[in-house]
């Protein structure tokens, strides 16, 4: 195999891994590493997700006063477009399954490398291609649509760059579509010998999941932005009422992508709660066939209830009912899974490193988001919540406490794979907690927000609203700090951190199996699978005859 | 009158309000008992089986299965449930009752025209009698809109070329927000105004004041005048059109064999997509009015064309 | 280095396993293909069903014997790609330079035949925009199904052309180098795209020419 001539010899100091394979800029821009290529995602949707969140603290600090005043509405409507845009097309679709995903999904099934390591590279490609159009579209003057796009505000009367935005968000689309392609052929094709599929650890199985919502779901989001862009350039197109066109037949489109892009964000995160809470807590993860199918039945179920953002734009009643119904049938998996994880801590040798504070915060987060979920899904309920900070509320406990807990979870649990090195435990802990908390006190009283009726993408607001405004701002504040403690020691650690060794966390599967970083081509012997997976009850037997034998 | 709302709690005005309320208070309830039990265990879990901790590990793995197929059997009943009853509540929301009285609201960006039937106009705030059932038939002359009053719990969106309606019966007087829920540009925020709920003494003093220049019917039988359409649809006219008398309200059966009950979308739809749907036993022949009437126009004759009584038609 | 005879790229173990990957990513790609054509088909659908007798009128100004014959020489394109394919895994490098240059050649035919006949219908002003005209009374929901027209035929034509530029480069280099030779996996994959654009032309074609045409 190629692994062996390639080894340098043990003794040789630094150990040759992928970092140190080469040292260019070019080895970089041209690697088809998709250890390489993960890395390069991390930087771009950093950067992302600093630019996406410039624009939301803009946003919390105009809302401080009834009146604003620090922006213009007209600077406002900009500042939320480009705020949804970034965060949910340039940040968290591609945040897990690019970053951790790339990185991970060949160590853990015991690969070289993804399928087509080129066309991973190519992706990158088109990413970043997408992300500089939407930039280009927010620098040379912003869109005002919102980031849902709906029409004929978007197609007809709206100013700015709306089709350097769409043509962005379409060509990232298509780097989504490669990724996924090529870690369901990855999946299927490329696992160790001995790893079936229900050996696999269950952030494949999200990964898998995630990626065949993008293979189905973002054509149609393609040919939904581009049919908006050709009524926007020529003026005729289906969804325009003077010919007959139906303005709804564009939210049917959208949220036929954007419901299952939820769940491109959240499953992967689910993926890594799943692999956190066995390894701390020292136990084989409990249901894990349940898991399994509960992430596949929430990834089928998720590209049947779109039409639960649509109760109150005039689609039929029995309509509302069956998309109702079916919303109320989704959350079913998802609390199968929080019960399953809770379960998992039962009778297991619980320890607390920042990852798992991770874990603990995505549980606790997500059960509330998912569970406001279920306003939101209760026809009538909907009618008063809809499009008011209810719905803000509800998502940002989704994507952010949710999709992003699970995210940072991940960061800090591979971080010693990735990198070799270990971080600063303490300001890691400082920093999950700050972060916890800043994000209940931004989000939560915004559901109440939302119930007295406050409407969303509002400069100016009632004065009755200001109390829960400014502790939704002063919220804001303390996450902020929160997020800029992780990039501060994190960066450090590269240089500073002490060693890790190959399994920091004695964490069981594949990718702690080799040296970290791991060497280019992932294995110095090619992995074969013998064992369950989560396979932590030998360890903990064994550290409970010890303490049994002190009492 | 500006009574502000018992912070947290929105006020509660209309007699949709107090069904929504209980759902929400119920889901809050059952939501946040579901938290607290996740929470708690978690908690408990943390602290007894901590790494270290004394408490027996014997018997760590149970089987999984029957505690599966209980919590995934467990929430369906609850949510079956509470399904039903929002299900019921929004159905009676969609379905306005006989009698109500009608306003029309035409939504532009961004302002609210209000037209009431009896020709009284009002921009951004709307004078409604406490206790009557009140049914808005809506449309937007440019994008979509939502009209959305908190204390009422009701909101609907307002489409471009096409009615929709959203109904409420005030229940307690007082004034009340307006917003515009959907996104709609520049002053999307700014697009609201003020709902004033009367008692039936101050709403016939609000009536009395200033009398109102032309019913919304009689002023739509003005346009029908002007924009020359009474040239066909009348008795003795040349052009072989319908009568419009009476139709309103009545099954009109069309060239492609189906049967339409005439309604405000049907009438609209044909004087500004003519060809849309044709009256059986007549020629395609008359011209789109689309660009050529006003939203407010168009209201206007289409409360002409209610208002007029059932005569005799020969029938082509 | 690998031991076996096929060349494989260093992630696989070997070249079946290779083969498998590319084939099943061609799958999955195409199954990204049919939700893509997929939302307009159902946007088709959709207006054709709220609109009955305007497409029918519509669909009567189309040029049935141009998308006649463009079918049939879809259908034949198909066939000899069919027998590139067979010709790749047999090995025999000159009937699989000719059949594939010929499928190119049948997929620019199709074009040429697309374009004349877009030009006329661009004569007959029945592009959507300024310059549409069509007879009242359907005007404006003929000008929809003439946008779903172009639309869905642009965007087919679009792939018709990526594959004859892929199928004709694939031509010259059997034609050149030894390393094509070798591998069939490419025409394989070449041959599942070429006859998914030609599935979708046979949906195309009734859809577009046929509305009402039996009666």
């Amino acid at each position: 195999m190629n692994t062996e001539t390639r080894e340098l010899p043990m003794t040789l100091e630094p150990r040759a891994n992928y970092l140190n394979d080469g040292h260019s800029i070019r080895s970089w821009l041209l690697t088809t590493d998709h250890k390489r290529i993960g890395l390069l995602y991390m930087v771009s949707i950093t950067l992302f997700f600093f630019v996406g969140g410039a624009a939301a603290a803009m946003m919390r600090l105009e809302l401080l006063r009834p009146q604003g005043g620090l922006v213009t509405s007209a600077l406002y409507n900009k500042l939320f477009t480009m705020h949804g845009v970034i965060m949910v097309w340039f940040f968290l679709i591609p945040s897990i399954p690019t970053v951790l995903g790339n990185f991970l999904v060949p160590l853990m099934i015991g690969a070289r490398d993804v399928a087509f390591p080129r066309l991973n590279l190519v992706s990158w490609y088109l990413f970043i291609a997408g992300g500089a159009s939407a930039l280009w579209a927010i620098i040379a003057g912003g869109v005002d649509t919102g980031w849902t796009f709906y029409t004929p505000y978007s197609s007809t009367y709206a100013n700015g760059h709306v089709l350097a935005m769409a043509a962005g968000i379409f060509i990232a689309g298509f780097g989504s579509i490669a990724t996924g392609l090529n870690f369901i052929v990855t999946i299927h094709k490329m696992r160790a010998p001995g790893l079936t599929w229900f050996r696999l650890p269950l952030f494949i199985w999200t990964i898998y999941t995630t990626s065949l919502i993008l293979v189905l779901a973002t054509p149609v989001l393609a040919i939904t932005l581009t049919l908006m862009a050709l009524e926007r350039l020529f003026g005729v197109g289906i969804f325009n009422p003077a010919m007959g066109g139906d303005p709804l037949l564009f939210q049917h489109l959208f949220w036929f992508y954007s419901h299952p892009a939820v769940y491109i964000m959240i499953l992967p995160s689910m993926g890594v709660v799943s692999e956190l809470i066995p390894c701390f807590s020292r136990k084989s993860i409990f249901g894990y066939n349940f898991i399994a199918y509960a992430t596949i039945s929430i990834g089928v179920f998720g590209f049947l209830v779109w039409g639960h953002h649509m109760f109150v734009s005039s689609q039929s009643v029995y309509a509302g009912m069956i998309f109702s119904i079916l919303s109320f049938l989704v959350s079913i998996p998802s609390a199968i899974k929080v019960f399953n994880w809770t379960a998992t801590l039962y009778k297991g040798s619980i320890t607390f490193q920042t990852p798992m504070l991770y874990a603990f915060g995505f549980i606790g987060l997500f059960t509330i988001g998912g569970l406001t979920g279920l306003f939101l899904a209760a026809l009538a309920v909907d009618v008063h919540l809809h499009d008011t900070y209810f719905v803000i509320a509800h998502f940002h406990y989704i994507m952010v406490g949710g999709a992003v807990m699970g995210y940072l979870g991940g960061l800090h649990f591979w971080w010693p794979k990735i990198t070799g090195r270990l971080y600063c435990e303490w300001l890691a802990k400082l920093a999950a907690v700050t972060i916890f908390a800043g994000f209940n006190l931004t989000f939560f009283p915004q559901f109440i927000l939302g119930f007295m009726g406050m409407p969303r993408r509002y400069p100016v607001y009632a004065p009755e609203f200001q109390v829960l405004n400014v502790l939704s701002t002063a919220g804001a504040s303390i996450l902020a700090i929160g997020y800029l403690l992780p990039l501060a020691y994190l960066l450090w650690s590269l240089r500073y951190g002490k060693p890790a060794g190959a399994n920091p966390w004695k964490a069981t599967g594949l990718e702690w199996k080799t040296s970290s970083p791991p060497p280019r081509d992932n294995f110095a012997n090619a992995p074969v699978v013998t064992e369950e997976p989560y396979n932590y009850d030998a360890q903990a037997a064994e550290l409970s005859l010890e303490e049994n034998s002190h009492a | 009158m500006n009574n502000p709302s018992s912070f947290p709690f929105p006020e509660q005005a209309s007699n949709l309000a107090p069904g929504v309320d209980w759902i929400f208070y119920t889901l809050t309830a059952l939501c946040g008992a579901m938290t607290l039990l996740v929470v708690a265990l978690i908690t408990l879990f943390c602290v007894r089986y901590r790494r270290g901790s004394r408490a027996s590990r014997a018997n760590a793995n149970p089987r999984s299965l029957p505690w599966e197929v209980g919590w995934t059997l467990l929430p369906l009943p609850i949510f079956l449930a509470i399904f039903f009853w929002a299900a019921k509540t929004y159905f009676r929301m969609s379905r306005p009752p006989k009698g109500a009285m009608e306003i029309n609201v035409v939504a532009k960006q961004w302002m609210w025209k209000i037209q009431h039937s009896d020709g009284r106009r009002e921009i951004n705030e709307l004078h409604i009698p406490v206790g009557r059932a009140v049914k808005l038939v809506m449309i937007s002359q440019d994008v979509i809109h939502d009209f959305y009053v908190p204390a009422f719990r009701t909101k609907q969106d307002v489409l471009p070329g096409r009615y929709t309606t959203e109904w409420f019966t005030p229940t307690k007087p007082g004034k009340y927000h307006l917003f515009c829920a959907q996104y709609c540009g520049l002053d999307h925020a700014i697009m609201g105004g003020w709902i004033y709920v009367m008692m039936p003494a101050d709403y016939a003093q609000w009536l009395a004041q200033g009398q109102p220049p032309d019913s919304l019917a009689a002023r739509g039988e003005r346009v029908f005048y002007t924009l020359g359409c009474s040239g066909c649809h009348a008795a003795n006219s040349k052009i072989r059109a319908p009568l419009l008398d009476g139709i309103y309200g009545k099954p009109a059966p069309l060239s492609d064999g189906t049967i339409v009950t005439v309604d405000d979308q049907y009438l609209r739809d044909s004087i500004l997509l003519p060809n849309k749907q044709i009256a059986a036993g007549y020629e395609p022949v008359m011209p789109t009015f689309q660009n050529r009437i006003s939203e407010e126009d168009l209201t206007a004759v289409i409360a002409y064309l209610k208002s007029l009584g059932s005569v005799e038609r020969n029938d082509p | 280095m690998p031991d076996s005879t096929l060349a494989h790229a260093p992630q696989f173990d070997d070249a079946s396993q290779q083969r498998e990957s590319a084939t099943f990513g061609m799958w999955i790609f195409l199954a990204t293909e049919i939700l893509f054509f997929g939302a307009m088909f159902l946007g088709y659908t959709a207006y054709r069903l709220a609109y009955p007798a305007a497409f029918a009128a519509a669909s009567r100004h189309t040029l049935l014997a141009f998308g006649a014959t463009n079918t049939a020489v879809l259908l034949i394109s198909s066939a000899t790609m069919a027998f590139a394919v067979r010709a790749a895994r047999e090995k025999r490098r000159t009937a699989l330079t000719v059949r594939l240059l010929l499928t190119a050649a049948l997929g620019v035919l199709f074009l040429c035949i697309k374009g004349f006949e877009y030009a006329r219908e661009i004569s007959e002003h029945l592009l959507p925009g300024a310059s549409f005209q069509f007879d009242q009374p359907y005007a404006s929901h003929a000008e929809m199904f003439f946008y779903l027209y172009f639309l869905m035929t642009g965007v087919h034509a679009l792939h018709v052309t990526i594959g004859v530029v892929l199928i004709a480069i694939s031509g010259f280099r059997a034609w050149r180098t030894d390393a094509f030779m070798r591998n069939d996996t490419a025409v394989d994959l070449l041959g599942l795209y070429w006859h998914f654009v030609d599935i979708i032309w046979v949906f195309l074609f009734p859809l577009i020419y046929l509305v009402e045409r039996h009666s």
